[in-house]
C-alpha cells in the first residue's frame, strides 16, 4: 500500500504543485493518477521514489516513510516505466532489462537469464535480446521498458505516461497485454496519464486531480462515472458517462429469454442470421456471460431486429436479450 | 629520396619517435584532465559558459608564443621537451573539456532520469551510462585533438624540439628538399594512421551508435 499523508509540494518560485494530498493506493491494485497538465500528477508519482521531495507531509510504502530510506536502494525496489521508455541506447535490449538485477549485485549470467524470460513475458521474441533500442519500434521499446521495470520483481511499480508515445492501435494492444500481465503479477502500481479513457480502462482505482494539485475524487472507474463528486469531475470524465459506465456491469446479470423464430441457427445451434421481412441479414455479433452490459446494448442497437444473442463457450446460442427487456433492466438498475 | 632515407634512417626514425611522443603524451594527459573538467561544466550548469569561453581563449594562444612563454612560467630550460608537452596538453584540454561537456549534455534527459529512477548513484551513473552514451561525441573530439597535436608538434622545431619538424628546419637551412618532403609525408601519414586507429577503436566500443 502506498499512502500519501497530507502531502504538499511547493516549488521555489511559488507554484503549488501538490496541495494537501491524502490518499491510499491499495496493495496489488493499479491506481491511475489523472488530470489536466499542471495538476501535480507526475510530481505526486515522483514523490513515491523520492525523485521529488515533498515540502511537507509524508509518503509511505507499506507503512514505512520513504524519506527515511536510502534513495538508490529505495529506487532499486520500485519499478519505473516512462514515456518513450528511456532505454539506455548503448546497451542491448537484454542488458537494458538486466539493469536493476545488476545494480542489486546479481551476476551478469543470472541477470541475463532472468531478463530473457521477462522479454518473452512481455511479448518480445528472444532474437530481440541482442538488438539495440534504436533498432526497435516505439511499441517494442515500450515493452522493453516494462520488462526492465519488472526485472527485479519489485512489489511496487511507477508508470509515467507509459503508453502515450505509441499510436492508438499499438496502444490498445499494449493495454490488453499489460492488463493480462498485471492480472498474473498483482503489483501495486501507480500510473500517471492525462487520458481519462486510458485511466478508466486500466485503473482498478482512479485519482482525478485538478489544477493546483488538489485531489478532486478518488474511486473506482464506475464510481467516477456514476457519481462524479462535482462538475469538474463530471466534465473531465466526459460525455457518454452513462454509456461508458455500462462497461463495468457484467452481462451475466441480464436475464435472457429463449430465442424465437427470427433467429436462424445451424444444426449445432450456432446463430447464423436474422430472419427479417426483407430477407436474411447477417448476425453481426454475439456476447457471452463475461462481456459487459455495454456490449449487449451495442448489439441490441445494431441488430436489425433489436435483439442481442448470447452464446456459450461452444458458440451455441443459449438465450437472447430483446431491446425492450434491456430497457426494463436498465431502468430497474437505476433505482 | 630513397637515398636520403637510407643515409639518414637513424635521424628520421628518432624524429618520428619524438614526434609521436610529443603528440600523443599530451593527448593522453589532456584527455585525463579534460574528463573531470568537462564533467564539472555539466554538473554545475553555471560553469558551462565560463568553461567554453576559457577553452576558446586558451586555444587561440599562438603555439609558438606558448612554447617560448612556458619556460618562464615553468622554470624549464627552453630546449626541454616538457615545454611542448605542457603546451600541447593545454590545447588538448581546451579542445576536449568542451567536447566532454557537450557530449555529456547531449545525453537524453530521459535516459539520465531513467537511470536515476532505476537506482543508480551519481558516480556509477556517470561511468555506466553518461560517459558511454557521450562516447561518440567525445571520441570525435579526440580525433580532432590528436590530428591537431600531430601537426602542432612541428612548430616546436622553431625552438629546437619538434620531431619531424626538425626535418623541415634542416631542409630549409641546407636548401635541401628531401628532408622537407620526407617530413611532410611522414607527418601526414602519422596523422592519418592515428585518426584511423581512433575510428577503429570507436567502432569497436560503440557498436550501438551504428544501430
Amino acid at each position: 500500500m502506498i499512502t500519501f499523508e497530507d502531502v504538499v509540494k511547493i516549488y521555489p518560485g511559488g507554484g503549488t504543485a501538490v496541495d494537501h494530498l491524502s490518499m491510499e493506493l491499495p496493495t496489488g491494485k493499479m491506481t491511475v493518477l489523472v488530470g489536466p497538465s499542471g495538476c501535480g500528477k507526475t510530481t505526486s508519482l515522483r514523490m513515491i521514489n523520492r525523485m521529488v521531495e515533498p515540502t511537507s507531509g509524508r509518503v509511505l510504502i507499506d507503512g514505512q516513510d520513504v524519506s527515511g530510506q536510502d534513495e538508490a536502494l529505495l529506487r532499486r525496489g520500485i519499478g519505473y516505466v516512462i514515456q518513450h521508455a528511456g532505454l539506455f541506447p548503448h546497451r542491448t535490449v537484454l542488458d537494458n532489462v538486466a539493469t536493476v538485477p545488476m545494480l542489486l549485485g546479481r551476476t551478469r549470467r543470472q541477470a541475463r537469464a532472468a531478463s530473457l524470460e521477462l522479454l518473452e513475458r512481455v511479448g518480445l521474441p528472444a532474437e530481440f535480446a541482442k538488438r539495440y533500442p534504436a533498432q526497435l519500434s516505439g511499441g517494442q521499446q515500450q515493452r522493453v521498458g516494462v520488462a526492465r521495470a519488472l526485472a527485479a520483481d519489485p512489489p511496487v511499480m511507477l508508470m509515467d505516461e507509459p503508453f502515450s508515445a505509441v499510436d492508438p492501435v499499438v496502444r490498445s494492444q499494449l493495454h490488453a497485454e499489460f492488463l493480462r500481465l498485471q492480472q498474473d503479477l498483482g503489483k501495486t502500481i501507480a500510473m500517471v496519464t492525462h487520458d481519462i479513457d486510458e485511466a478508466i480502462k486500466l485503473g482498478d482505482y482512479v485519482a482525478i486531480l485538478r489544477q493546483g494539485g488538489v485531489l478532486a475524487q478518488f474511486g473506482t472507474p464506475q464510481e467516477l462515472l456514476d457519481h462524479p463528486a462535482d462538475d469538474f469531475v463530471a466534465s473531465f470524465v466526459g460525455r457518454d458517462r452513462g454509456l461508458r459506465s455500462l462497461s463495468f456491469d457484467a452481462a451475466a446479470s441480464v436475464p435472457v429469454s429463449p430465442p424465437g423464430d427470427d433467429l436462424v441457427t445451424d444444426e449445432a445451434g450456432r446463430p447464423v442470421a436474422w430472419r427479417t421481412p426483407s430477407g436474411e441479414r447477417p448476425i453481426g455479433g454475439t456476447f457471452t456471460k463475461d462481456d459487459s452490459l455495454r456490449v449487449i446494448t451495442d448489439l441490441a442497437i445494431m441488430s436489425p431486429v433489436g435483439i442481442a444473442v448470447r452464446v456459450g463457450a461452444d458458440g451455441v446460442c443459449d438465450g437472447i436479450v430483446r431491446h425492450h427487456d434491456l430497457v426494463d433492466y436498465l431502468i430497474a438498475r437505476r433505482s | 629520396m630513397i637515398q636520403y632515407l637510407q643515409n639518414n634512417s637513424d635521424t628520421v626514425l628518432a624524429a618520428l619517435r619524438q614526434h609521436l611522443y610529443l603528440a600523443l603524451v599530451p593527448v593522453l594527459l589532456g584527455f585525463v584532465i579534460a574528463l573531470p573538467v568537462g564533467y564539472l561544466g555539466v554538473r554545475f550548469p553555471w560553469l558551462y559558459h565560463p568553461l567554453v569561453n576559457t577553452c576558446g581563449v586558451l586555444y587561440s594562444i599562438p603555439s609558438l608564443a606558448l612554447f617560448v612563454f612556458l619556460p618562464v612560467v615553468l622554470g624549464t630550460k627552453i630546449l626541454s621537451p616538457l615545454n611542448i608537452v605542457v603546451a600541447l596538453t593545454i590545447y588538448t584540454v581546451a579542445l576536449l573539456a568542451r567536447t566532454v561537456a557537450d557530449g555529456l549534455r547531449s545525453v537524453d534527459k530521459l535516459v539520465n532520469e531513467a537511470a536515476t529512477a532505476m537506482g543508480y548513484r551519481r558516480l556509477r551513473r556517470l561511468v555506466d551510462v553518461e560517459l558511454p552514451v557521450a562516447l561518440p561525441v567525445i571520441l570525435a573530439g579526440l580525433r580532432v585533438a590528436t590530428v591537431a597535436n600531430i601537426s602542432l608538434v612541428s612548430v616546436g622545431a622553431l625552438i629546437g624540439i619538434g620531431g619531424l619538424g626538425q626535418l623541415f628546419t634542416r631542409g630549409f637551412q641546407l636548401f635541401y628538399v628531401e628532408p622537407i618532403v620526407v617530413g611532410i609525408v611522414l607527418s601526414v601519414l602519422l596523422a592519418g594512421v592515428a585518426d584511423l586507429v581512433i575510428v577503429l577503436v570507436q567502432r569497436a566500443v560503440t557498436p550501438w551508435a551504428r544501430a
